[in-house]
């Protein structure tokens, strides 16, 4: 009963101190776009072991960039991202920090927004540009115009990863990490595993894993 | 005062549901009652909300809030998909912030409604953030009337249970699943209208 009347109490500030903070923040979300997800795909695509197929895509800075570019690196963490959905947005902190980390040891991340931008306008490439302006994307982030490359590799939503090794090799598709909303709270990396294995000179495991995301905006 | 009282209340019957959460309410709530010694009284963003004319508003909408089942697991949800009886089982899987799932819900609505009288159940199953259930979830719940029944999860290991859910889910949401003790069947899109879901579930009555 002491145990309960102490947690009522403490209840009753936390009801206190929360109510406002919750208004002001539920104030803020109304006038905020949803996020936008057409229909699922179906997962053709790439597996693991399959080739990737090259591309040349214009970067976000108006540059343009082929897979082949990157030959002679390690390996290529190829990232299905966009602007908009708040999965993305959530990993854009660990995306600079997994590029910082890996491009030095020939792992560089190429990520491509594969939305169209007339379903989601806030993913048309000048945004795009904004976006990694403000969020000093070091890597490369590419528009997949007219959205010919994301159906090749079966990238189905955003995040979606493929990790690409010296020959171009799919050795891991799925997830960065088990925990999207979190970053201190996560306890599978997943991506890091699988670089961390092609440095071994092993296959990863798991390959292939799943994550919920938004899914790839089309017509 | 009543507000007050009312939303511990809330808070409380919330926390029922979340029965591991409910052992670690004395630790908490040390930490909380600290961060209002400290912070809560001179919280600026506090006193510019009291000055908005709303306010009464907010507050009562902020008190009659509806409470939902909260997993933090999905394995103490994994029954909702297992069930053996005369009942067909509409498993949506949506968030507030999926343009197209929350296009979808009227259908949702639609079915609940006028299946009310026959073995049909409707269970919406929100994948709307922690963070954000009291301040996103709940209030759409109200302001939209939904009322089928909703629960949410919380559990962000979803590698660990996508594929109980369906091995054909990537997931990307929507998604819906239709079983009943005979028969099953996995919708990896939103629905185009109304007559679409109905016509499946029709397949099973």
């Amino acid at each position: 009963m002491k145990n309960l009347l102490f947690a009522l109490t403490c209840i009753v500030f936390f009801a206190a101190c929360k109510d406002n903070a919750t208004n002001a923040t539920a104030e803020k979300s109304a006038d905020k776009p949803k996020a936008e997800l057409v229909s699922n795909k179906s997962t053709d695509g790439l597996n693991v072991g399959d080739k990737a197929p090259d591309f040349n895509l214009k970067n976000h800075d108006g540059t343009m960039i082929s897979l082949s570019d990157y030959a002679g690196k390690k390996g290529t963490i190829v990232t299905f991202t966009c602007n908009h959905c708040p999965y993305a947005v959530m990993y854009e902190d660990r995306l600079n920090d997994l590029h910082s980390k890996y491009a030095s040891m020939g792992y560089p991340i190429l990520a491509i927004n594969p939305n169209d931008p007339e379903v989601k306008p806030a993913d048309s490439f000048e945004k795009m540009g904004e976006r990694a302006k403000e969020k000093g994307f070091e890597f490369a982030y590419l528009f997949d115009d007219g959205q010919k490359v994301y159906p090749q590799y079966g990238a189905t939503k955003t995040p979606h990863i493929f990790l690409l090794d010296n020959e171009h090799t799919v050795r891991y598709i799925g997830a960065i990490d088990d925990n999207p909303q979190d970053a201190s709270g996560v306890k599978k990396k997943f991506l890091e595993d699988a670089i961390a294995a092609l440095e071994a000179g092993t296959d990863p495991d798991p390959n292939y894993t799943k994550a919920i995301g938004c899914s790839i905006k089309t017509k | 005062m009543m507000n007050k009282l009312m939303l511990i209340f809330e808070l409380q019957k919330t926390q029922k549901k979340t029965k591991a959460l409910l052992s670690f309410v004395p630790f908490l709530c040390l930490l909380w009652f600290s961060s209002f010694l400290i912070g809560c009284g001179g919280n600026t963003s506090s006193a510019k909300v009291e000055t908005l004319d709303n306010v009464e508003t907010l507050e009562t909408t902020k008190t009659s809030l509806p409470t939902i089942p909260i997993y933090e697991s999905f394995d103490e949800m994994a029954h909702i998909f297992q069930y053996q009886n005369d009942t067909t089982y509409i498993i949506n899987f949506w968030a507030t912030w999926c343009k197209p799932c929350v296009e979808e819900l009227p259908y949702f609505e639609d079915i609940h409604k006028k299946y009310a009288n026959q073995p049909v159940k409707v269970i919406l199953v929100s994948l709307d953030f922690k963070t954000h259930i009291e301040t996103k979830l709940l209030p759409f719940i109200k302001e939209n009337k939904l009322e089928s029944e909703v629960i949410s999860l919380v559990d962000s290991d979803a590698n660990s249970w996508i594929d109980k859910v369906d091995t054909n889910w990537d997931g990307a949401i929507p998604i819906t699943i239709v079983y009943n003790k005979n028969k099953r069947k996995y919708i990896g899109e939103q629905f185009a209208n109304h007559d679409e879901l109905e016509s499946i579930l029709k397949t099973f009555l």
